[in-house]
């Protein structure tokens, strides 16, 4: 997502740790590199995705982010990344305890399931949304833990996550004054930067 | 000349060809790790491609506990035998891609395929240095390769690769010589050898001292080899190297199926398979080489001049790493490959890594595994690019 990249990019310090969790073919991490100057390693388990980050010189680590992070030291991040994979995540809520536990901080994001078409999908059709950005059926989707930016929000509140900045993104991927306003009706994408509790 | 090139025609266009083995004489002492000194050494090597003009395409290829200098290629086209042990990823258009890479292999000091060991003359006493070759070590391989590198003008490696032990050798040129690697590969490799691999170790090397013809490491002279020990050693070695699911499908005793090969066929085969694999080692192997390279495998620890610390031990490494491991290799599974990976991390050094489904076991880096092939492609290739830059 370009608009997530630009802004996890402006706020990344320059030579921080960052670790990114379902990297893909290492677009972001490549960017960090070449602006950031950042130490970057990609977590990714798709072959293809692998070799596309080996072939363009980003480090990635062949490993099942639902087999856990264990592997990973506290506090060995600065920040730590995980970008629309949360609702394929079997435990989300201990996924995001650990990126805060390896990581100072940590950058989620997610498909809303409570943006206004996916609420007309299932109102008036009756049926499981489907959608540009939520494109599968429901018996094929890898989407096990859908959620809305009122459910992400209460999860921080009750487990005391502080949540430094959210974005919320409309159809366009443009965050507007009315997904500031409206985000859980408007917003098609969710980006928080979370912190460790204070 | 005629002759070579109508050979040449013969190959395969991915193929290096025939090759011949040059050497290399050092006549300044080499000290050893364990303070002995060789007065001079040999180092047998073949060289793959051509090196650029600012020097920088250089590739190392380390071999592992049998292997040597003959990576690629063919010595004799009319024998087919005479094919390099890494063939399937050397050569122009494969992995290691000689079209953009001066691949040089080696045999180490200690073996026995033409470098200095305990086949050569000693020249103290002017008789094959036979068991009192000195133990060589990991790190003194690396050393010696270093010499080498010296002698070839060689600044830096673009890469040193190896497989097993060779990712081993790979692993100390990382922390012994950061300056001169830019890229190491280990696959298939450790970080040390866990109790259960010393003691396959340690059966390997019983068999061959307890051989009658061993005679205390001088059978040279003697001119009867210690074949059933060494044979066993192999045969041994080569068990550990498969894996169970593999050996199931090789000699059809698939104990799940209905259709189980007959148990009187699967004991035939699997004994004239080990034995054939074992006497065919050890008329081309030297015992004493095997002794000597099973012990700087249970001695490799890089970890422990740092006070066990691995990820210590990495910190002054400034090369990128490729680890792959192997999902059914037991004898350095893929958490010792995870290991390594882990520490690389925390020491800060860029690392990626891949676990590569096989049914092959340890033996699968010497394979041709279409998924390992793309990985060592997409990354050698990536190296290639900014040699260009």
């Amino acid at each position: 997502m370009k608009q997530a990249d630009d802004i996890i990019i402006d706020l990344v310090n320059a030579n921080a740790r960052v670790l990114d969790l379902g990297c893909g073919d290492g677009d972001l991490l490549c960017r960090l590199r070449q602006t950031k100057s950042v130490t970057g390693y990609g977590v990714e388990i798709e072959h293809t995705r692998i070799e596309g980050c080996l072939a363009r010189g980003v480090n990635v680590i062949e490993h099942d982010i639902d087999a856990g992070l264990d592997r990973f030291r506290t506090n060995s991040f600065d920040i730590v990344i995980m970008n629309e994979t949360l609702q394929a995540i079997s435990e989300p809520r201990t996924l995001v305890r650990e990126m805060l536990r390896i990581g100072e901080e940590c950058v989620v994001t997610f498909p809303n399931f409570a943006y206004w078409q996916c609420r007309k999908q299932l109102f008036f059709g009756g049926r499981m949304p489907v959608s540009k950005h939520l494109p599968n059926e429901w018996y094929d989707t890898p989407n096990i833990h859908l959620c809305t930016i009122h459910d992400f929000d209460t999860m921080c509140a009750s487990e005391n996550v502080r949540v430094i900045t959210r974005h919320v993104f409309n159809q366009n991927g443009k965050e507007t004054s009315a997904t500031r306003m409206f985000p859980n009706v408007l917003g098609v994408t969710a980006f928080y930067r979370l912190g460790r509790p204070t | 000349m005629s002759q070579t090139s109508s050979q040449q025609d013969r190959v395969a266009s991915d193929s290096v060809g025939v090759v011949t083995p040059q050497y290399a004489e050092f006549d300044r002492p080499f000290t050893m790790e364990n303070g002995a000194i060789l007065p001079s050494f040999r180092l047998m090597y073949e060289t793959y491609g051509e090196l650029n003009p600012d020097r920088s395409n250089a590739v190392l290829i380390c071999h592992a506990l049998s292997g040597h200098h003959h990576a690629a290629g063919y010595h004799d086209l009319d024998d087919r035998r005479s094919l390099g042990w890494w063939d399937n990823c050397i050569g122009p258009g494969k992995p290691i891609d000689t079209n953009d890479f001066y691949v040089v292999a080696l045999n180490n000091i200690g073996g026995c395929h033409g470098s200095t060991g305990p086949t050569s003359n000693n020249p103290k006493i002017n008789e094959p240095y036979g068991a009192d070759f000195p133990q060589v070590t990991v790190g003194d391989w690396v050393n010696s390769q270093a010499r080498f590198a010296d002698y070839l003008g060689i600044d830096s490696f673009a890469a040193v690769i190896g497989g097993s032990l060779g990712g081993m050798q790979a692993m100390q040129w990382a922390i012994d010589y950061p300056e001169r690697v830019r890229n190491a590969l280990l696959i298939a490799c450790a970080p040390n050898l866990s109790a259960q691999n010393i003691a396959f170790n340690e059966i390997a090397r019983q068999a061959i001292l307890k051989d009658r013809n061993f005679n205390e490491g001088r059978y040279l002279a003697a001119a009867s080899k210690p074949m059933d020990g060494l044979g066993t050693a192999r045969m041994l070695g080569h068990v550990t190297y498969l894996s169970a699911d593999g050996m199931d499908l090789k000699f059809g005793g698939d104990t799940n199926s209905n259709e189980t090969a007959d148990y009187y066929d699967v004991v035939g085969e699997v004994t004239s398979y080990l034995q054939y694999n074992g006497q065919k080692f050890a008329g081309m192997f030297d015992a004493n080489t095997y002794l000597l390279m099973t012990h700087a495998l249970d001695k490799f620890d890089p970890a422990r001049s740092f006070d066990n610390d691995l990820v210590a031990a990495l910190k002054n490494a400034t090369a990128r790493f490729l680890v792959i491991s192997f999902s059914t290799d037991w004898r350095f599974a893929p958490e010792r490959s995870r290991e390594i990976v882990d520490a690389l991390i925390s020491a800060g050094c860029d690392v990626s890594y891949a676990d590569v489904e096989s049914l092959s076991g340890h033996d699968s880096f010497l394979l041709e595994i279409p998924r390992y092939h793309r990985i060592l492609t997409s990354y050698m290739k990536q190296i290639a690019e900014g040699l260009g830059a």
